[in-house]
Parts: C-alpha cells; sequence; structure tokens
C-alpha cells in the first residue's frame, strides 16, 4: 500500500513538535539531569486524590452532562469571581475540558472559517499554529521581544491585523518565556481590539503562578470579555496534570458551538477527575499557595544564577521557567541545547521549538527540587566557563 | 515558620549566598539573620541524616516509652532533666495518650541498651513502667528518604 496517499495532507503536512525532537534525543542518554519537563514536580495535593479515591469506592463512574458537572462548573463560576472577578454563568458559559489541551482545540475550531487568521504570540505553547491549520486557518506569528520582557505590545499587535483576522491568540503568563502581562499592559492590547470583531483565545493555564502580584486576566478590561475565549484548567495550578482537565468559558453563543464539538469527540471530561476538581476549587487554596512560595524560591536562584554566568535573564513573574539568552556562546538554541547535552548532561530547550523568535534563548524549567536545580547549575557553569560565558 | 528557616531545615548546608538569591535578600543581610536566630537560640544546631548501615555504623537505636509520677510541683520536668542527662539519651519528648516520655537511645548493643533501660531507667525515682522497641530499619527522617531515590517518573516536555 502507499500510505502517501492515504494520509491525510493536512496532518502530513504539520510540523512535529521541536520540543518532542529535542527529548528523543535526551532520552537516547543515561544519567541526564533534565530541565525539559512543563508540568508541576508536586504531587497533587492529598485531599484531591483522597476525592477520587472515595469516589471509585463509592459512585458508578458514568458519563456526566457534556459540558461538565454542575456541580463544578459551579465551582469554576464562584473560582473565577474570587480570583479574576469576573461572572460566568455556569449553566451556559462554562465547558469542562479534558485538559487545557481539548480546550483550545475546540476553542479555535468554533471559530475559525478557511482562510482566517489567527494572531499567535510568540513564543509560545507548540500547539496553537497546528490546530490552527487543522482548522483550515492561517496561523500569524506575532513575534515579541526580549528587550519587552517578552510581552505582547500594542504597536506588534496593530501591524499584524488585517481585514482577515479573526483571532488573537494570548498565552499569557507565557510557557517558554515566564512572561506576564499586567493590567496596564492588557489596557493597551483592549485599545486596539476595542471597536474591531477579533475575538481573543487567553490561554490562562498558568494564571496561579504569578510572583509579582496577582494575574489579572484579559476579561477584566472593559469591552473584552464579550469577545475572549478563556482557557484555563487544573493541571498546573493544582498539580493534577495527569487527570486531564480543564475548562473553557466563553458567552453563551460561543460556548453553544464548542459543546457542540466536545460532545461529538469527548462525550464528557473524566468523571472522576471531576469530583477531585470541586474539592481542588474549594479546598486547596493553601495548597497552592505552598507550592508557589516554592516555585518562587527556585525561580529566583535560577534567574541569579543565569544572569551571574553571562546567560542574562529578564525577571520572569509567571509560569515556572526562566528563558536566559545564550547570546554569550555564540551558539543558535539548538546547538547550544545538543553540545550541553552532550558535554554536561543537562536537557533544556532550544528557545527556537517555540517559534521563530524564540532563538537564541532556552527554555529551563524550574519544576525540580532545588537539589536538582544546583547540581544542573554546576554543570551548566562549567559549560559555559569553556564556551564564553563571564563565569 | 520564616521562609529562611524553612529552606535551612530542608537543607543546612546552602551557602549564605545561595539563601540570599532565593529568598531576594544580599548575603550580608542572610548572615545577620542567621547568626541573630542563632544567638536567640531559634536555631540550636545543624546535624546530617545519615544512612547508618551505608556509613557503618552499627548501633542500635531504641524507642522508650516511660510511665512516670509527675511531681507535685514540678510535674514530669524532673525526671526529664535527669534523664536527658544520659549520653545514650537522643531525644526526649513529653508525649500524650498511654504514656509520658518518649526517649531514643542508642547503644553498641541490644544489651547495651537494654541493661542502660533496667539498670538506670527503670531504677529511677517516678518511673512506674518502660517499654522498650528496637528500631529494625529507618525508611524517612526530617522528610528526607533514608534509602533509594523518588524516581522522577514526568517524561513529557510539553
Amino acid at each position: 500500500m502507499n500510505y502517501d496517499n492515504l494520509l491525510s495532507k493536512r496532518v502530513t503536512g504539520l510540523k512535529p513538535s521541536g520540543i518532542r525532537r529535542f527529548f528523543d534525543l535526551a532520552a537516547t542518554m543515561d544519567d541526564v539531569i533534565s530541565l525539559g519537563v512543563g508540568e508541576p514536580d508536586f504531587s497533587t495535593p492529598w485531599s484531591i486524590r483522597k476525592e477520587a479515591v472515595d469516589v471509585l469506592e463509592r459512585r458508578k463512574i458514568v458519563y456526566t452532562a457534556n459540558s461538565g458537572m454542575a456541580e463544578l462548573r459551579k465551582s469554576i463560576a464562584g473560582y473565577l469571581d474570587r480570583t479574576i472577578h469576573t461572572q460566568y454563568d455556569p449553566d451556559h458559559e462554562i465547558v469542562v475540558t479534558v485538559g487545557g489541551s481539548e480546550a483550545i482545540d475546540i476553542a479555535i475550531r468554533s471559530v475559525v472559517n478557511p482562510g482566517d487568521e489567527v494572531l499567535v504570540v510568540e513564543p509560545s505553547f507548540v500547539c496553537y499554529a497546528p490546530i490552527v491549520e487543522m482548522a483550515c486557518g492561517v496561523p500569524v506569528p506575532i513575534p515579541t521581544k526580549a528587550e519587552n520582557h517578552f510581552k505582547l505590545t500594542a504597536q506588534e499587535l496593530r501591524e499584524k491585523i488585517t481585514d482577515k483576522t479573526k483571532l488573537l491568540v494570548l498565552p499569557f503568563p507565557n510557557n517558554p518565556t515566564g512572561a506576564i502581562m499586567n493590567r496596564e499592559d492588557l489596557e493597551a492590547i483592549a485599545e486596539v481590539l476595542r471597536g474591531t470583531d477579533i475575538l481573543i483565545l487567553s490561554d490562562e493555564i498558568y494564571s496561579e503562578m504569578t510572583y509579582g502580584g496577582k494575574h489579572c486576566s484579559i476579561v477584566e478590561i472593559e469591552g473584552m470579555r464579550e469577545r475572549t475565549i478563556l482557557v484555563n484548567g487544573f493541571s498546573k495550578a493544582f498539580a493534577m496534570t495527569g487527570w486531564r482537565l480543564g475548562y473553557v468559558c466563553a458567552p453563551a453563543l460561543i460556548t453553544t458551538q464548542i459543546v457542540k464539538i466536545h460532545q461529538y469527540i469527548i462525550m464528557s471530561a473524566p468523571t472522576v477527575s471531576q469530583y477531585a476538581a470541586i474539592v481542588a476549587l474549594e479546598e486547596c487554596e493553601e495548597d497552592v499557595q505552598r507550592m508557589v512560595k516554592e516555585y518562587n524560591l527556585r525561580r529566583r536562584y535560577l534567574v541569579e544564577a543565569f544572569n551571574r554566568i553571562g546567560m542574562t535573564c529578564f525577571n520572569p513573574e509567571g509560569a515556572f521557567y526562566v528563558f536566559p539568552s545564550i547570546q554569550c556562546t555564540g551558539m543558535d538554541s539548538e546547538t547550544f541545547c545538543e553540545k550541553l547535552l552532550e558535554e554536561e548532561k543537562v536537557a533544556v530547550v532550544p528557545g527556537n521549538a517555540f517559534g521563530e523568535s524564540g532563538e537564541g534563548f532556552v527554555r529551563v524549567s524550574y519544576a525540580y527540587s532545588l537539589k536538582h536545580l544546583m547540581t544542573a547549575v554546576e554543570r551548566i557553569t562549567a559549560f559555559l566557563e569553556r564556551h564564553g560565558g563571564k563565569a | 515558620m520564616s521562609d529562611l528557616l524553612n529552606l535551612l531545615k530542608e537543607n543546612a548546608r546552602l551557602s549564605n549566598a545561595q539563601l540570599a538569591d532565593m529568598l531576594g535578600k544580599t548575603e550580608e543581610e542572610v548572615a545577620a539573620e542567621i547568626a541573630d536566630l542563632e544567638k536567640k537560640g531559634v536555631i540550636r544546631g545543624y546535624t546530617a541524616i545519615i544512612n547508618d548501615e551505608l556509613a557503618g555504623d552499627t548501633e542500635v537505636e531504641a524507642l522508650i516509652e516511660l510511665r512516670v509520677t509527675p511531681k507535685h510541683d514540678t510535674g514530669f520536668d524532673d525526671v526529664a532533666k535527669t534523664i536527658m542527662l544520659y549520653d545514650e539519651v537522643e531525644s526526649v519528648s513529653l508525649m500524650s495518650g498511654k504514656y509520658d516520655l518518649a526517649l531514643t537511645v542508642k547503644g553498641r548493643t541490644l544489651k547495651e541498651v537494654a541493661m542502660f533501660v533496667s539498670q538506670r531507667l527503670s531504677a529511677m525515682d517516678g518511673v512506674l513502667a518502660t517499654a522498650t522497641s528496637f528500631v529494625l530499619k529507618r525508611y524517612k527522617e526530617k522528610n528526607i528518604l533514608i534509602e533509594g531515590e523518588e524516581r522522577d517518573e514526568r517524561s513529557m516536555w510539553g
């Protein structure tokens, strides 16, 4: 059989993830100190796990309503009201999904028509452009700059808007840069969008991981809620990656379409996880604060360490990544990562895996113990000594 | 508890420079704070958590429960203070529940510990009863695993 003619052209045309390629390389080696992962190193808080155990013992695990358990949607609405001071109607404006990933997928598919342009802030997580392409849309990257601490500026946004622009993907706090957008930054973006028909997909999966003040959502800015599809989930905030649970919130006219796709492809998000997620939202604020505090210690340690050895690094105020420059070595991102892996057995992710504008940087995750990070820093310091750093 | 104390509790060998980075302070500030905590007696000492077997230490350790008659004016303090003078005694705590004092005692052999209990502790004024349990294996101490490492099961790089 000639599979070339059998497979979907749209899918074969998709670029494999740059993260994946590098991960496979690291996986062939022993004793690698990895700084690569994008998920918490903490265990899911015990009260959440206990709830899941209880549910497994006592209940039938059946499908829930398509849009998720009513009680969970109510908890999500309460959480959003508390954290971003915005009201969502749990009955019509919230859909519980299989992780933030599904939420992003069905959000994009529910609004993109063939040929629509979707603005994707870069560097950013790798899934947006491929999903847009599968929906026959056209991804248009908006590169952000280190000198602006990788925030999106009004000017950069304005330059990319055409009459085909349908959607702006706004991924803050940002993976991989750790950049955040504060209220003033978002006001400037809102000013550009007001009076247009451009929608926003605000991926706020790292909203609990901010270190300079509380997270601000674009939906808090006047006139933005009506045009925003808000995506969030339990993976990062509550260390629940494997539970696969997220949610998407939007005006009812949009969620009506979103839930239609969800119903056909998923039915309903995992039931045990939904029960457990209610406990996460209602009882686990202290656990979240404990984890955030620990991330913050690691973050400060890494930022100081990288700046000291010549890998300059702005102060990233969100997520759990630092994004230092490797300019002092004169290498490109991929060469740097390959050599670092070969010579010191430390794995970091090349910045260009997250878009062209990530070239010249690497992503370092601090979802690792301090002990692990300190060993890694020792090795990276030795590497920099040989390759142009100032250590 | 302060962030500084929490960090030291986890790893007392962090340098002042490392602590300063983590806490967003200067090295001098951290040094001054630690000196102050030591002076005030908040920090009582620094120690290592050791896998005795790998270290070649063959001493035996026992957990001893004591029932004690409290004294009229000083309660359990008098007995506790006498007991803690012995070098064999590693820790002494006053407990709620079925017994009053919990001790950990170390000795070269089972017999040495047993003799210590019968000759010194049991004979002590106010001690009503003792129960000795020998430690067979330690799995975790001060939140640190004594054997093996926790495995990182994460494999996705998303």
